[in-house]
Order: structure tokens, then C-alpha cells, then sequence
């Protein structure tokens, strides 16, 4: 199981749970499972096509899966995946 | 026993002595070859004036400091001091005992040397409040008199003096930025004390940025404070922005972030970001063609329900303290080039769990703006900024 780090804008869709651990061989299986478990989540992560949103950036521990292989991106057990939406606040 | 004048008389037929104008051609000539020029009077001596490009060794740490500043014994080494006495006891020390194969003392000192009219180096120096109010920061040696006499120069440019600038604000005016602009079209509400801590009940309905001057020079009056009641938009922040050396960026909406990001970009103005909600904060230091832009991490705002704003949603009042004084910190960091400041990495501080997280962020190399070269941008192009606000304006 690879835990994800939810942010504070999806937090209304996971039941307000800042960490969610989730199983799946890469990125995208992981973020599926987490958008089943949680519906709220899909529209906010996915596009129609099934892509990820070009808003939200996904980090593989310190490292954005857009340079590395996107949702084929294998994942470990002991993996963080952090959901990263810009903020403006200030 | 020698008198103190047989010494120096004894001292100055044993060793070689050079003429004022012999240094004088060799500075001049730009070819030194190797020439290394002592100054080896006291602290404040050579604080006044001393010859261009003199190093520093005073006479009583002869012995402990000649070879850290001159490792090559081989090397010609011309030593002066005021009036050439103490410089040729000194070159005979050299000589004598410490194995230098080429010690000259300069005729006259820096006496002669100014009497020919010949320059001097003046170095700047802080005036004696000032070195007692940054005394912390001259006793590190990552800042120093050299990095605190950057600061003193610096011109930084705070975007909003809110929750972010407010903290930002008081650390950068108390580390003795030279010049603190503030862009702010707003007024001090009662709601803003919560965390803008700038801001005072008594000053409640004045504009932010008067409020901001106000305790800014109260903290250090010396800071010259340049005061911007507007919005920033497409149609003044070139103005505005051009000529600071650094840019904090605590705005709360995303179509001044996307405009300030390209105008930044256009004119090589790193920036300082940071922004915050609810109880977590991000932070990151835009270096353009240093590092990745803004447009680089973020290539498009999200919709309207992922991008709440503290107005509407809430913040920990002091969660923009922590995040503002990092900003603080980024900017002295780049104005005084110690460390490694945040380029290319995105921080995220989450307060709930007291977890700091370090993300890479990686040039973009398809970046609709900073893939450009800035020069290749015309300035047609410049006067027509996408129209951030209609871009944006589901963001709110």
C-alpha cells in the first residue's frame, strides 16, 4: 500500500482524511483506486479522457510523475504520492 | 641596546625599499605579475584608506597571517604601512624568520603615497548605529559586513501587506533592506489583525500600505519605504516592478500570479513565492532561467472549487508568520548569495501533522514563457499581457 497525501481542497471529498493509503502497481492504478473509493475525487483529478488534470500535479515522493512516466509510473509499497493543486492565498 | 629609531635605521639598510611610484606603475600597468601588496597597519587604519588592492595584515599578527595571505614565499611581496618604519620591520621579519625570498617596504607609507596623489581605496563602512543594530548579522560570516552591506543596497518588492507581506515586511525592514516597496490597494479591517501583524487596532480603515510605513519605520527607520496604492495589473506592473532586485509574491488570487510570473520572467527578476491555505502553506523561489517559472509548476490555474481563498475558506493566523518569514529568509539568502536558496524546489508545511516536505520542480522545457529567451519578446508583445483576469476568473 503507497499512502497519498491528500490536500486540503479534496479533503471535502475524502471525508476530510489528510493521508489515504491505497494499492496499485503505478500512479494511475493508485489514483483509480483512491477516485473508487472516494467518487468525489475522480472529476477533480481526471479529465474526460482519463488523463490526469493539468492542473493538479502529482508528486512520486519528491519527484513530478511528469518527468517520469506519467500514470505508468511504478509505485512501491512504501511510496508517497503527493496531489498537489496551486494555491493562491496569501 | 638599540634605540627604536636604530632598529628601524638598521632594519632599512637590510632589506630592499621600494619608491611610491614604482608600486604606483605596477598598479597601473594592470600587470602585476604575481606582486603581492601588504598593508600591515592597524584595523582602523587600513578601514580608512588603503591602497587599491591591498591585502590586510597587520603587523602584530605577522607571523600567524603572512601565509594565509601570501602562500608563495617565491612571490614579490611590497609591504607598507603609514610612513615605511613599521613595514620595514616588518619586510626584515620576512626576510629573516619567516623565509621570504622577496620582501620589499614601500618608501614613506601611504603618506608619501597620498602626498604623490595617487588614489586610495575609501571602503564603505556602517555608521556606528549601524553597526550596533546589525551587530547578529556581522558576527555571521554567511552575511558579514559584505552581505549586510548588500542588504543595505537591496531594493525588494513585497506584492500585498497581508498576511504574508506583514511578516515578510517586519523581517526584511529589521534585517536593514535598503528599500521596502509595497504594492497594496487595500484598507486595514479588523478581520486582517487575526494574522497581519503589521496592522494595529488604531489603524483599522487606514490604507494598508500607510499602516505597513508606519510600523515599518518604527521598527527601522532607515528603511526608505516606496508606497504603491494599487492593483497590480497588465497596465502598471512593468512600471512597478522594474529596478528591485527581488520580488515577494504574497497575492491572493492566481491571475496576479500568472501576470507576475511572465512580467518577472521578462525582466529576470527572481521571485519569492509563497501562498497559503487553511492550516498548509507552500513556498518556492521563481529564478528565471535559473531555475523553473511559475507557468513551469503550475501551466494553468485549477477551476473554481479547487481554488478556494482564505477570504473564503480560512487560515491559520499564524501559518502565514512562518511562511512569510521563510520568504523573508529566501530573500536575504539571494541578496547576500549564501546558501542554497529554494530554485527548483517547492516546499509544502503542513501544520496539522509539523511536516515539511521538499518537492523537485523542473524547467518546463515546452514553458510558454520562460522557454523564450526575454530579449526575443517584443515589446508589442509586452503591452498586450494575455488577459489574465477573464483567464482566470472562474478562480477566483
Amino acid at each position: 500500500m503507497s499512502t497519498i497525501k491528500i490536500p486540503p481542497v479534496l479533503r471535502p471529498s475524502t471525508g476530510g482524511e489528510r493521508e489515504i493509503s491505497a494499492d496499485g502497481a503505478n500512479v494511475g492504478e493508485v489514483l483509480r483506486k483512491l477516485a473508487e473509493d472516494h467518487p468525489a475525487t475522480a472529476s477533480q483529478l481526471f479529465g474526460d479522457d482519463g488523463s490526469l488534470n493539468r492542473y493538479v500535479n502529482v508528486y512520486l515522493n519528491d519527484e513530478d510523475v511528469r518527468v517520469l512516466d506519467g500514470l505508468d509510473t511504478a509505485v512501491k509499497d512504501d511510496d508517497t504520492l503527493v496531489i498537489l493543486p496551486a494555491m493562491a492565498g496569501g | 641596546m638599540p634605540s627604536g629609531a636604530e632598529l628601524i635605521r638598521q632594519a632599512k639598510e637590510q632589506i630592499t625599499e621600494v619608491d611610491p611610484s614604482e608600486v604606483h606603475e605596477l598598479l597601473g600597468n594592470g600587470h602585476r605579475n604575481g606582486t603581492v601588496l601588504v598593508d600591515v597597519r592597524e584595523q582602523q587604519e587600513f578601514e580608512e584608506a588603503h591602497l587599491p588592492g591591498a591585502v590586510h595584515v597587520p603587523r602584530g599578527h605577522l607571523e600567524s597571517r603572512i601565509e594565509g595571505a601570501v602562500g608563495d614565499k617565491s612571490a614579490r611581496v611590497i609591504l607598507y604601512c603609514a610612513s615605511g618604519n613599521r613595514s620595514a620591520r616588518a619586510a626584515k621579519t620576512l626576510a629573516e624568520e619567516l623565509g621570504y625570498e622577496r620582501p620589499e617596504s614601500m618608501t614613506g607609507g601611504i603618506t608619501l603615497w597620498k602626498d604623490r596623489g595617487y588614489e586610495v581605496d575609501v571602503p564603505r563602512r556602517l555608521t556606528e548605529e549601524q553597526r550596533e543594530r546589525y551587530s547578529r548579522h556581522l558576527l555571521v560570516p554567511e552575511i558579514g559586513l559584505e552581505g549586510q552591506l548588500k542588504l543595505l543596497d537591496a531594493k525588494v518588492l513585497l506584492l500585498g501587506a497581508g498576511g504574508l507581506g506583514a511578516p515578510a515586511a517586519f523581517y526584511l525592514a529589521a534585517a536593514g533592506v535598503g528599500t521596502l516597496g509595497i504594492v497594496d490597494d487595500d484598507v486595514v479591517d479588523l478581520s486582517n489583525l487575526q494574522r497581519q501583524i503589521v496592522h494595529t487596532v488604531d489603524r483599522v480603515g487606514m490604507p494598508k500600505v500607510d499602516s505597513a510605513e508606519q510600523a515599518i519605520h518604527e521598527l527601522n527607520p532607515g528603511v526608505n519605504v516606496v508606497k504603491y496604492k494599487t492593483r497590480l495589473d497588465a497596465s502598471n506592473i512593468m512600471e512597478i516592478i522594474e529596478g528591485y532586485d527581488v520580488i515577494v509574491d504574497g497575492v491572493d488570487n492566481f491571475p496576479t500570479r500568472y501576470l507576475l510570473n511572465d512580467a518577472t520572467v521578462r525582466l529576470k527578476i527572481p521571485v519569492v513565492s509563497a501562498s497559503i491555505l487553511g492550516f498548509d502553506g507552500q513556498l518556492s523561489v521563481f529564478a528565471p532561467y535559473d531555475g523553473p517559472c511559475y507557468r513551469c509548476l503550475y501551466p494553468t490555474p485549477p477551476p473554481a472549487e479547487l481554488a478556494p481563498s482564505c477570504g473564503a475558506n480560512g487560515v491559520l493566523g499564524a501559518l502565514p508568520g512562518i511562511m512569510g518569514v521563510l520568504q523573508a529568509i529566501e530573500v536575504v539568502k539571494l541578496i547576500t548569495g549564501s546558501g542554497e536558496p529554494m530554485i527548483g524546489r517547492l516546499l509544502l508545511y503542513e501544520a496539522l501533522s509539523t511536516s515539511f516536505t521538499d518537492l523537485k520542480v523542473r524547467r518546463d522545457p515546452d514553458c510558454p514563457i520562460c522557454s523564450r529567451d526575454p530579449e526575443s519578446i517584443s515589446d508589442d508583445e509586452l503591452g498586450v499581457f494575455p488577459d489574465y483576469e477573464q483567464f482566470c476568473a472562474a478562480a477566483g
